[in-house]
């Protein structure tokens, strides 16, 4: 991997910045207003895509023509994991605005500008984020995503959703300190805070209890937007917001910010060498096997739909930094792929639901019942990106579970597997009444308001997810090369062949 | 010219101060508009004089001609030179906000500006003195007109300028009392002078004394714990356009003091081992902590600010303490934030019209960029980048780890956390909470609109572009750089 400066790491910052700032001034006129938005998505699409290639052929593109101390720059590499990240915040962006047009407009909502203004905001900031080669920046970036998501989760305005939004600050400023106390400690300890994979703190000599403190301040850090257990407790109550907001953030950028962090962390931080001779990897696998399994057993018992989503994605988030905590090429690989693959099938899902609040002003499951003969497109989007979400073939979570279990089986650790073959199990168990529930004769004369299937806005942005989901399960390495770029990842921090 | 580049900023508003009254004979309303120019010419000379010093070294300027040690002398190095700057530059922006406001409580504007001009040439003048006496004549001339100013409040504000009165004056007779003793133990009143001369007389306990008592006297000007109680009274009751200027400047002018004086002439610890510089560092340690923690509890938005003065002060104070390149950069660095951040937030809650508490919230959802640039101000005060607060605590965590000293680390985090705490409660009751009020304050009037908005740019701007600053300002700035 040689490093080549290159404006495009810099230029993909672009357009969520400008968007945010001319939604803003375009406030009078909602047309304009919205295009900025869309616009400014398929740009940051194409300037992310345009960088894969480059990173397939093991050239990092840097940018780092801003200094934020004098001895830090604003420092962005476009490697494979940042590139992945980038590649996929980005085209949801797309699917996820015409989609809250379709729902504000369905809905009547009210701070429209505010709303596509901090969305806009937030995916600079994730693009900040996924690109962004040291720590100082990546803190940067990681805070800034707290504050512009602050307004889209308060966006209702109500005393509950005041009260989500403090919740939700208490625990991503907390962590934020945390991170903070780790960045700096870090960078006293290795004398740099770039990100190298393979780890930058082997080898600086520091005792093994200092090590494992820091690396409890990075997990408790990052960990509060991975959802990890114990610091979860935010995701549920922050389902409060519009369900566009729950599907892009908290399905995407804000949870996805979180478990990027972690393998950052675990991968070009300390690297699993050190983890290992500390055992700081085991523990960390260990809590998120807790997470996978306790998280599907909350999710259990809900009846309100999105509650039920939140706590499934709180359990399939710990996949990833499951995966790379344990050591292991093909574990680390299903870790990395699970990114894209969780993102794609549970955006599906959250759309399902909005459009579900939207049309018929359905949110729990108990009323759900036979709306999938009105809404047939929505609840078989549902069911296909449930069932792929559970581990299913052809679906891209098949594929990452398969090297997950793999690589657990490798390292010997059951438990993993065992955690992992539970949660497929629980998956299944929760999801499969709600499909068949949907798709069940209605009990009496149906009180549900709204006819039909759901607008197209709604409908087509979920049925191109879904069919996205298909395409990457089937195709890993078809025509974007998401399982070469995960590969790349694993071998630049593990070496070897991925 | 270019010598003059040191009297000027101290002159210019002085005498735009004598002349208020005569104008003003002939047109009242022109006060202001004069008091804004005068602030505003103070900040291009004081951006001149500092691009001067950074390109052709240490400007000294003997008043009357008459050369020191005899003679009294201003002196202008990187550090007093960029205090000046923030000084004149914050000074111009309350100024600007606090016509429409001054106008509203009833001041005579006449006097009211020659009364605000007066401080600044005090505040300016303490900074640029090379004499430990003239620093006493600047700073009780910028004291007597700050009384003045408080007081002109009525009510509660008389008695909060009553005890400000007894307290400063009792900070300033400290100061007094220690240069007397280095006078008499040194025979020299010039800074310079008396950093050649302290090796000779360090063992003497006339020196500790004066060194003692100096540190005291500056750090209740300053505003550190535990000699801040003049400080919550003063900056709630005082009418809200004297909050406003007072705040953001006038405890930065002593932490520019404290400075000077324990790092630059006295060097204390390098003298006789005394450990001020612990002291000083935990004193601001125990300010952000108790200012923190007090500013949560408050129900009146300007008391919670001042509390929060209390806590940013200490940030200040820590970095002075540790001594070290990273921690005093940051302590500079913080000189600037806070000093802007203060200045954004007392003027924006002044403009909601908050002298009944924030106990009726709500009465600032009408005024949606307020409300913004208060956001901006807190994200500042807690530490988030990319505003400017953020780096300076970044360089302040830096000094506590080459110090060695982590629990001044988990303090200054801790202190954000409580920044978290009060600027949330602060920003969402005043300008998003559910009010029993149902006319809600309009939007700010352009004078103010304009200040605040620029402010806000400027935090930005000193966390974008705060390398600028450290390498070409702050790094010359420290003690070792000379």
């Amino acid at each position: 991997m040689t490093d080549a400066p290159s404006i495009l790491p810099g230029l993909a910052l672009l357009p969520a910045g400008l968007a945010t700032v001319l939604i803003v001034l375009s406030r009078h006129r909602p047309a304009l207003r919205e295009s900025w938005s869309i616009a400014a998505a398929a740009v940051q699409t194409v300037i992310a895509a345009l960088m894969i290639p480059a990173v397939l052929e093991g050239r990092q593109l840097v940018w780092h023509a801003i200094s934020l101390t004098p001895d830090v720059p604003l420092l962005l590499r476009a490697d494979a994991l940042g590139v992945l990240f980038a590649a996929l915040a980005s085209a949801l962006w797309i699917v996820t605005t015409v989609y809250s047009i379709g729902y504000t407009r369905a809905l009547a909502e009210h701070s429209q500008t505010r709303y596509f203004a901090s969305f806009a905001m937030s995916l600079f900031a994730a693009v900040g984020i996924a690109l962004a080669g040291n720590l100082l920046t990546f803190f940067l970036f990681f805070e800034l995503l707290t504050i512009a998501t602050y307004p889209l989760v308060i966006h209702r305005g109500t005393d509950d959703a005041l009260r989500a939004g403090r919740v939700y600050l208490l625990y991503t400023l907390g962590g934020g300190t945390a991170l903070l106390a780790a960045v700096v400690w870090t960078g006293a300890l290795a004398g740099h805070l770039d990100f190298e994979p393979g780890g930058i703190l082997a080898g600086t000599g520091a005792a093994p209890g200092a090590l494992w403190t820091l690396f409890v301040l990075f997990v408790v850090g990052v960990g509060v937007k991975a959802a990890i257990m114990p610091l979860h407790t935010w995701l549920p109550v922050a389902m409060i917001a519009p369900t566009p907001v729950s599907a892009l953030l908290h399905a995407v950028a804000v949870v996805k910010a979180g478990v990027f962090g972690l393998v950052r962390v675990v991968g070009f931080v300390f690297g699993p060498e050190l983890l290992d001779e500390l055992g700081a990897g085991v523990a960390l696998a260990g809590v998120c096997a807790a997470t996978i399994v306790l998280g599907s057993l909350a999710a259990l018992p809900q009846d309100n739909l999105k509650r039920l989503l939140a706590f499934s994605t709180v359990s399939q988030l710990s996949y990833i930094p499951l995966g790379v905590a344990l050591g292991m090429p093909a574990a680390f690989t299903g870790g990395v792929l699970h990114i894209a693959s969780h993102a794609l099938l549970k955006i599906t899902l959250f759309f399902c639901a909005g459009a579900l609040h939207a049309t018929a002003h359905v949110d729990r499951i108990s009323e759900m019942t036979g709306i999938g003969r009105r809404m047939p497109l929505t609840m078989g989007a549902f069911a296909v990106a449930a069932f792929m979400l559970a581990g299913l073939p052809p679906g891209p979570a098949f594929v990452s579970k398969w090297h997950l279990l793999s690589g657990a089986a490798a390292a010997g650790t059951w438990w993993a597997v065992a955690a992992l073959l539970t949660s497929t199990l629980l998956n299944i168990a929760y999801f499969t009444p709600i499909v068949v529930r949907a798709f069940s004769k209605p009990a009496a004369e149906d009180h549900h308001h709204g006819s039909g299937e759901a607008r197209p806005a709604l409908v087509v942005p979920l049925l191109l997810t879904a069919v996205a989901g298909i395409v990457l399960g089937l195709a890993p390495d078809g025509l974007v090369d998401v399982l070469s770029l995960a590969r790349l990842v694993t071998v630049s921090v593990l070496g070897g062949s991925g | 010219m270019h010598r003059q580049l040191a009297i000027l900023p101290v002159l210019v508003p002085l005498v735009a101060a004598l002349i208020q009254p005569i104008l003003a004979l002939a047109s009242p309303a022109a006060a202001w508009p004069i008091a804004v120019a005068a602030a505003a010419v103070t900040t291009v000379l004081a951006t001149i004089a500092l691009a001067a010093v950074l390109t052709g070294g240490t400007i000294r300027y003997p008043l009357g001609g008459w050369e020191p040690p005899w003679g009294i002398e201003v002196v202008l190095d990187p550090l007093s030179g960029f205090t000046v700057m923030v000084l004149a530059a914050v000074a111009t922006a309350s100024l600007l906000a606090g016509g429409p406001q001054a106008r509203a409580y009833g001041a005579r504007e006449p006097i009211y500006y020659a009364l605000a001009l007066i401080v600044l040439t005090g505040l300016i003048g303490m900074v640029v003195s090379g004499d430990l006496f003239n620093v006493f004549v600047f700073l009780e001339l910028s004291s007597i007109a700050s009384y003045a100013l408080v007081g002109s409040g009525g009510g509660r504000a008389l008695a909060a300028a009553f005890r400000y009165v007894i307290l400063g004056t009792m900070g300033a007779s400290f100061y007094l009392l220690g240069v007397g003793f280095l006078y008499a133990v040194t025979g020299t009143l010039n800074m310079a002078d008396l950093a050649a001369r302290v090796p000779d007389v360090s063992g003497s306990s006339l020196y500790l004394g004066g060194v003692v008592l100096i540190a005291i006297g500056l750090a209740l000007k300053m505003g550190l714990f535990p000699l801040h109680w003049w400080l919550p009274d003063v900056y709630t009751y005082a009418p809200s356009p004297v909050a406003s200027l007072l705040a953001p400047i006038a405890t930065k002018a002593a932490a520019y003091m404290v400075a000077r004086i324990l790092l630059y002439v006295l060097r204390p610890v390098e003298a006789v081992g005394l450990p001020v510089g612990t002291i000083l560092a935990w004193a601001g340690g125990l300010s952000i902590l108790f200012g923190g923690i007090l500013a949560i509890r408050q129900t009146d938005a300007r008391r919670l600010l001042a509390y929060s003065s209390v806590g940013q002060v200490g940030y200040i104070g820590v970095g002075l303490g540790l001594a070290n390149d990273a921690a005093l950069v940051g302590a500079y660095l913080h000189i600037l934030n806070h000093a802007l951040l203060k200045a954004a937030l007392f003027i924006a809650v002044g403009a909601t019209a908050l002298h009944v508490g924030f106990r009726t919230g709500g009465l600032g959802r009408g005024m949606p960029v307020t409300a913004t640039v208060a956001v901006v101000a807190g994200l500042s005060a807690v530490g988030v980048p990319p505003a400017g607060g953020f780096f300076s605590k970044w360089y302040l965590l830096q000094g506590t780890l080459e110090a060695r000293q982590p629990l001044l680390t988990v303090v200054i985090l801790l202190g954000s956390l409580l920044a978290v705490a009060y600027m949330y409660r602060l920003t969402e009751t005043v300008w998003r909470g559910q009010s029993a009020v149902p006319r809600v304050t309009p939007e700010a009037q352009p004078a103010v609109l304009i200040s605040l908005v620029v402010l806000a740019f400027a935090i930005v701007a000193a966390g974008v572009g705060n390398t600028a600053i450290v390498s070409h300002v702050l790094t010359a700035a420290v003690p070792s750089a000379r």
